[in-house]
């Protein structure tokens, strides 16, 4: 019922008659061509450019960011971060991204791979891409890996591998798109920095509800 | 002479006819100096904003047909007021497009200039000179600013006279809560405005606050003497002109 | 919520003297203007993004009905329910009814105005839902009994105290005045809700006809976690909101929190499309869109159009001398500042919002700032033809401007009017040149002194010099 009465009213509206194979074609180009609107400078830049882009935007964003030339150095700096920040349990994701990962297994650090729980202190997922422009991370959910790591535990570190850190978000898109295809996973996260909120007397305070600490874990080569 | 001087309609505007003389005056001058034949229609009346601002379409129109009609023939109409002069911009859209008023309107709208933009543009302003001097702060006019892009004109005229120095206020572009029928309609939230804007004009130790506009003069100046703020107020014209003996807007008559 | 937008005049009398509220709003005034003007001025190309973005709106609407329907086949297509709510009334039992066949005991909610616009929380509290508002604004409002005062700081009107009382009063703890502390405090309470809802309710910023997504644009993860945990999430929307692709919505994302908060981009941008997948771990089982019109299809071809091009970015209240000096509840209802002005009118009827559209001085900064170039003061000036069409304009201003059209119409009656209030004005003014108290005009004199004229008026003097 609602839905004819709404669609009359947008048809009368638009005056619209019989005959609408203008304005369809109109639409039909326009979902498939996928343009791209105007892509501002400062996104368009050399691969390294971007690399270096993407390090300022996201500390600029409150992450942290450690860079690893190889990501076999990946598993000793979690640890070394874990440690550092007096955590002892990890959630992961069962990313292939992270399998093979050379844990030392010393000290206490109990590592799991499931989803979220809450209580948990500390999560690593690993990103799909990073986007320049805004030093924004991309990740998305799977079989392997949970949307629930990106948000409940108390710190979320991410892989991030720098070959993958594109200009602008429409890169990132059509990364996306050649990647899962043109139908969307549940979820797609654009994280950019950690939680925050600035709803007391505007007031900005880091770790409302996500996670309070954001640690890239940038790694250089593959 | 071979060539006769342009022919500039002048728009009084309502307040500066029945509050300020001096500015319609002011203007006069200037547009001579910038070579000029100035003539005043004597059907002109108010430009018709507050009843376009009321809702009341039908008397707007009417209003705008008598003052395109007075103003038919002169190269150029100028007014001392960016908000009257906006309002003249205003005009086409009382009138469907298929209506002839609707043209006329237009062609209006394309010769009608505020004027320190029309003098920025057509005054050698090497010829101003003025005896004014002293700290003068500059109020932008909402009008002037947002609809006609008044910002860089009376600040260039003001730059050419040597004894005067601008010194800017905090918000110089926020409203000063006037509003034509606001201030009357919502006196409250108005008094607050411009209390505002009172606080900032005192805070940068001027001596003079200079504005294109009546409507923002009279309400500011209302506030300042209400606060007892030792600040003058003038249109700018008035300094632009040298027609700076008389008192300043609101001020005693030095008997 | 209680509708006073027609006491919107005594509301602002209230507002103006609270010491409290005006120590709040400075809080406003000092904060997005300037963060929003250092964003723009790192992006050179944000003036030709506001070009694009109205053109694109432009031509969505256009052909609003033809992305509407792509986006529910997609939808449909990707396991999801869209439903098609007329009134609010249609979207508040559509909720209700998803939430009584899920059985639901409590919902999560992220911020969502649309459902402030169909008074959502009330309707299930009544019904036996518990509604919990996770957004830390919307949860101090939720403790407080109160309504949101800004459409993305919800509690900008409260000050650190108010807060601090809440939270001690509900949260049996003690009493603290650390922002951080209070914050951690609703964090905890918080995460036992999330977990045991059994529905997530969140709005969306934009939906995408190419996939059928929806997105929200948060700062805090609780949208995140209000959408991932339950077994149900419910996207809430009103219907303006489609765009074509996820290239377009991106368009929309560059000036969004730009002309918002003044960062460079939201922390977390959350595209959601269907339920969880058969092989995903987490996520929820059912994915419900409710799209809410509400009065929008009337505006479209009408001259109210432009206004549905509104992002809810919030720049032209952040800036607004009349919101900055009343505050948002003084507006009486949902959507404060300009657009509120705007677009509360034809939701709750002019005769009853009459005053919002009128609370403007055109000074035009509204439409200045605005990402998508909605002309605002065009529209409020809109609203006011309506009310004169329509005989609702006060019965004193009606005839105050007849009486003036009538002289200004008669060029020679205009003199003659001109001259004795100019003589009459001198009289009283006398050699002060001013005057303190003026018959009738109390709403100037109150406040300020009345300059007087400082000579006969020009007409006068000009015909003498001829």
């Amino acid at each position: 019922m609602s839905r004819a009465e709404i669609f009359n009213r947008i048809r009368t509206g638009l005056h619209i008659g019989a005959d609408d194979q203008q304005r369809r074609e109109a639409v039909q180009q326009r979902l498939q061509a996928r343009a791209a609107n105007l892509i501002p400078q400062r996104a368009q830049l050399p691969h390294d450019a971007c690399i270096k882009l993407f390090i300022q935007m996201a500390e600029e964003s409150a992450a942290e960011l450690i860079e690893l030339q190889h990501r076999s150095e990946l598993a000793a700096a979690v640890e070394h971060w874990l440690s550092e920040n007096g955590l002892t349990q990890l959630v992961m994701a069962s990313d292939e991204n992270l399998q093979d990962l050379q844990w030392s297994g010393n000290g206490a650090l109990v590592r799991e791979e499931r989803v979220a729980e809450a209580g948990d202190e500390a999560s690593l997922t690993n990103a799909f891409c990073g986007i320049a422009e805004t030093g924004t991370l991309m990740l998305y959910s799977g079989p392997d890996s949970p949307t629930t790591l990106n948000f409940l535990p108390d710190n979320h570190l991410v892989a991030l591998s720098a070959s993958s850190i594109v200009g602008p978000y429409e890169e990132a898109w059509q990364k996306l798109r050649s990647t899962v295809g043109t139908e969307l996973p549940r979820t797609v996260n654009m994280i950019t920095g950690p939680s925050r909120s600035a709803d007391i007397e505007q007031k900005l305070q880091m770790g409302a509800h996500g996670p309070r600490r954001l640690a890239i874990f940038l790694i250089r080569e593959e | 002479m071979a060539n006769p001087r342009p022919r500039v309609g002048l728009f009084v505007t309502c307040l500066a006819d029945m509050f300020r003389p001096e500015v319609a005056f002011a203007s006069v001058k200037l547009l001579e100096l910038a070579g000029f034949e100035v003539e005043v229609p004597e059907r002109q009346t108010c430009c018709g904003q507050p009843a376009f601002n009321s809702g009341d379409r039908k008397d707007s129109a009417a209003i705008a047909q008598q003052t395109i009609e007075a103003f038919d023939g002169f190269e150029y109409v100028v007014g001392p007021s960016g908000s009257c002069i906006g309002m003249l911009h205003h005009y086409p859209e009382l009138f469907a497009e298929s209506d002839p008023w609707h043209q006329r309107a237009l062609e209006l709208k394309s010769r009608a200039f505020e004027i320190t933009s029309f003098l920025a543009l057509h005054l050698d302003m090497d010829k101003l000179s003025s005896s004014f001097s002293g700290k003068v702060t500059y109020h932008d006019s909402c009008s002037g600013l947002r609809e006609l892009g008044i910002k860089k004109q009376p600040r260039v005229l003001l730059s050419k006279l040597p004894g005067v120095q601008i010194c800017e206020m905090e918000e110089a572009e926020t409203c000063c809560g006037f509003g034509g029928t606001f201030c009357v309609k919502y006196p409250e939230i108005s008094n607050r405005m411009v209390g505002n804007k009172s606080d900032n004009i005192r805070a940068t130790g001027a001596d003079t606050l200079l504005a294109g506009d009546l409507g923002c003069l009279l309400n500011m100046v209302g506030k300042l003497k209400r606060e007892g703020i030792e600040v003058q107020a003038r249109h700018v014209v008035e300094v632009l002109a040298d027609m700076v003996d008389t008192p300043a807007i609101g001020e005693a008559k030095g008997v | 919520m209680e509708v006073t937008s027609q006491d919107f005049k005594k509301n602002a009398h209230i507002a103006l003297h609270d010491a409290k509220l005006q120590r709040a709003l400075g809080n406003l005034k000092a904060g997005f203007p300037g963060k929003r003007a250092a964003a723009i001025a790192r992006l050179p190309e944000f003036d030709a993004l506001r070009d694009q973005a109205r053109d694109l709106k432009n031509h969505i609407l256009a052909h609003l009905d033809l992305y509407l329907e792509e986006f529910e086949n997609n939808v449909t297509a990707q396991g999801g329910t869209v439903h098609w709510c007329r009134t609010a009334e249609d979207a508040r039992k559509t909720i209700l009814e998803i939430c009584r066949q899920q059985d639901a005991k409590t919902v999560t909610k992220g911020k969502s105005m649309v459902t402030e616009e169909i008074a959502l929380n009330e309707y299930l509290e009544a019904n036996g839902v518990t509604p919990v508002e996770t957004d830390l604004g919307e949860y101090i409002l939720q403790l407080r009994n109160d309504h949101p005062s800004h459409i993305v700081a919800p509690a900008i009107h409260l000050t650190l105290e108010d807060v601090a009382e809440a939270f001690h009063e509900h949260h049996q703890r003690p009493k603290s005045d650390d922002p951080a502390v209070l914050m951690q405090e609703a964090r905890e309470m918080l995460r036992k809700q999330f977990v045991a809802a059994d529905v997530g309710i969140t709005g969306a910023n934009f939906l995408i006809a190419e996939t059928g997504s929806t997105i929200i644009c948060t700062n805090e993860g609780n949208g995140d976690l209000t959408q991932t945990l339950p077994k149900t999430h419910i996207v809430v929307s009103s219907i303006e909101k489609v765009v074509p692709t996820l290239e377009d919505m991106t368009l929309f994302l560059r000036l969004l929190a730009r002309s918002a908060t003044g960062q460079e981009f939201t922390v977390y941008n959350t595209l959601s499309t269907g339920p969880r997948r058969t092989t995903d771990q987490d996520g929820p089982e059912n994915f419900h869109v409710v799209l809410v019109d509400n009065g929008r299809s009337d505006m479209v071809g009408t001259e109210l159009q432009e206004m549905l091009r509104c992002i809810r970015c919030s720049a032209c209240m952040n800036h607004c001398p009349v919101y900055g000096a009343v505050g948002g509840q003084t507006y009486g209802w949902v959507y404060p500042g300009p657009m509120g002005s705007v677009l509360t009118p034809q939701m709750i009827g002019i005769e009853n919002a009459g005053l919002l559209p009128n609370a403007s001085t055109f000074c035009g900064k509204c439409e200045e700032v605005c990402p998508v170039r909605i002309p605002l003061p065009k529209l409020m000036r809109h609203w006011r033809d309506k009310e004169w069409e329509k005989h609702l304009t006060p019965g004193a201003a009606r005839s105050g401007i007849g009486i003036w059209a009538f002289f200004a119409k008669r060029p020679a009656l205009y003199r003659w009017l001109a001259q004795s209030s100019n003589l009459f004005l001198r009289l009283v003014g006398g050699k002060r040149g001013r005057v303190r108290k003026l018959p009738l005009a109390g709403g100037w004199t109150d406040y300020r002194d009345m300059p007087a004229p400082s000579g006969k008026t020009f007409m006068q003097q000009w015909q003498e010099r001829k």
